[in-house]
């Protein structure tokens, strides 16, 4: 009787676990699903390849989509190389230290720190102080320093797991420390390293708060000339017709979010098959 | 030559090694240097409890205890709402789910994650605001209670994947044992894996509750940004975030308007630093342990 109340209560539990977790599985596939369905409707090459037009309530979102291209790769060129060396630091120099500690920490926490508070400090020290004004560079600096945390985990998670014999083999055949790295360690954490900045792509991709006061026009119908030009951007187009524009056509509004999403989910997409192909070829 | 080039790269490798901790104290820096500003017309405690956010009336009010008040009733509301979903979708993922249907489940929650803040924002103001109106015969949609819902959301991809880790970390043995003890798998988990794992557990609810605190767009969009005192989840209020990102813009560089804002991170700041604190260190003390 008593294993009988046991055995009914699992059931119960079990039911409910599996209720809640439907409850944010269902909710994101009708997200996805109404984007889908109501972006599509506008989804033409004009509205790809074209200028917005009558007050950003006709015509296409080229320069957002431009400017978001413009934002990730500088976001990239400034954050690939300092976190991937943080990464070889944190994975082959560091000792188990204070030191270490405290940048794990300092790691932990610029993961933590809001995103409007990037586009302050963003503001403070890349327009204001360093007199780049909104611009593409300060853009791209503040989203580079936000997105650095997630270079540096995946890279030095990456670095991690090569096994220490291909160190040993190197250092025996007489290399250097940087040759062994070099050679031995970084070719094999690749696929891991490009996960990372696939990840971080996607990411600075999506974010309107740090770009806010450091980037983003609100109207902008030409394309930027230089890194010195503000631009338009994706998410802060998507913010702007769906909060600051009167009656724009809630279809623009959809296709806007839908080649945001169909970006990053596609950005994503790539990550797991890149993760997937090399796990299948890993060969230890 | 060789010699000079390994120096070289070292001494990069080391620098960018150090750079986490000098952009935190870049960030840092960068705050307290326009936000002190303020505490040379205002004082600290007038700006914190101030009850009165008017900043463009002649003289402006900066009192941010609406604000403040605001970030933490929709943080209370979200945490109320995504913890036991969050956890118990954990639980259902991580201990329960056959492996086929938990590969689905985890990809669902993982394109949670990667869906950016704007868009869900945009989908809240166009479904939940109106619905919430409807359901609760409401003047306006655009309530702390919908922000809440929105905010549950986003913090539960941060509660599922860090508490699933913590699930996994606990070593299979310790339910075998428990399975072997003629214990059914409800029992188990109970009475063995949440236990062994709670201090994974606090640390994704404390990262969960970072998420909430610190997310601008979608607050702004959905929660009506009336820098009240808030009475009720059935009425606007306006965070902290939302302040930032929807003053910064009108403001004049280098008015007491424009120090307030940066002020306001600073507490923010702080705010989210010892979130994370306590949640790395509650993450480290269970690798101490085991």
């Amino acid at each position: 009787m008593k294993l009988g109340n046991a055995k009914l209560e699992e059931k119960v539990v079990f039911f409910f676990l599996f209720l809640s977790t439907l409850m944010i599985v269902v909710p994101v596939v009708l997200v996805i699903a109404v984007i889908i369905s109501r972006g599509s409707s506008v989804l033409n090459w004009e509205f790809l390849t074209a200028m917005p037009r009558s007050g950003m309530r006709a015509g296409g979102i080229f320069p957002a989509i431009v400017g978001t291209f413009y934002l990730v790769a500088g976001t990239l060129i400034f954050a690939l190389p300092i976190g991937i060396f943080s990464a070889i630091y944190l994975s082959e120099y560091s000792k188990r230290n204070l030191l270490t500690r405290i940048i794990e920490l300092a790691i932990v926490n610029l993961a933590g720190v809001p995103s409007v508070v990037y586009g302050l400090f963003g503001l403070g020290l890349f327009v204001v102080f360093l007199k780049f004004g909104a611009s593409i560079l300060a853009g791209s600096l503040t989203l580079a320093v936000m997105v650095l945390p997630v270079i540096i985990t995946a890279s030095r998670e990456a670095l991690q797991s090569v096994p220490k014999t291909f160190r040993e083999v190197s250092y025996s055949l007489g290399a250097t420390k940087w040759q062994t790295i070099r050679h031995a360690v970084l070719p094999h954490a690749l696929p891991g390293i490009l996960t990372g900045a696939i990840l971080s792509l996607s990411r600075a991709a999506g974010e309107t708060a740090p770009i806010l006061f450091t980037v983003a026009a609100f109207y902008l119908p030409r394309l930027p000339k230089s890194v010195f030009d503000q631009a338009m951007a994706l998410p802060y187009h998507l913010y702007v017709l769906s909060t600051q524009v009167p009656n724009v056509r809630l279809e623009l509004q959809y296709g806007t979010a839908l080649v945001l999403v169909g970006l990053i989910v596609g950005a994503n997409l790539i990550a797991v098959v890149i993760r997937s192909y090399f796990r299948a070829k890993k060969q230890w | 030559m060789r010699k000079y080039y390994e120096f070289v790269v070292e001494g990069l490798i080391f620098i960018s090694g150090i750079a986490s901790i000098i952009f935190v104290l870049l960030i840092f820096i960068f705050l307290l240097k326009e936000g002190l500003m303020l505490f040379r017309q205002v004082g600290v405690f007038e700006f914190l409890f101030g009850e009165h956010w008017y900043p463009i009336s002649e003289p402006p009010r900066l009192g941010i205890l609406p604000l403040i008040l605001g970030s933490l009733w929709v943080t209370f509301g979200a945490t109320v709402i995504s913890v036991p979903i969050g956890v118990a979708c954990a639980i259902y993922i991580g201990e329960i789910a056959p492996g086929w249907l938990r590969e689905i489940l985890k990809a669902g929650v993982e394109l949670l994650a990667a869906i950016p803040s704007i868009v869900l924002g945009f989908i809240g103001l166009v479904t939940l605001v109106p619905l919430v109106k409807k359901i609760f015969h409401l003047p306006t949609g655009l309530t702390a209670l919908s922000g809440s819902i929105m905010l549950a959301f986003m913090a539960m991809p941060t509660i599922v994947s860090i508490m699933e880790d913590a699930l996994n970390a606990v070593p299979r043995g310790y339910r075998e044992g428990s399975v072997a003890m003629g214990a059914t798998k409800w029992q188990t988990i109970r009475r063995i894996v949440l236990p062994s794992a709670s201090s994974g557990i606090i640390a994704a609810v404390m990262l969960g509750i970072g998420r909430v605190i610190g997310e601008t767009m979608a607050v702004m969009m959905i929660t009506g940004n009336a820098a009240m005192i808030p009475k009720s989840f059935f009425q606007p209020v306006r965070t902290m975030t939302a302040t930032i990102a929807a003053e910064m813009g009108e403001t004049v560089q280098g008015s007491d308007h424009y120090f307030a804002l940066f002020a306001i991170g600073i507490v923010l700041f702080a705010i989210t630093f010892v979130v994370n604190l306590f949640a790395d260190m509650s993450l480290h003390q269970k690798q101490a342990r085991v």
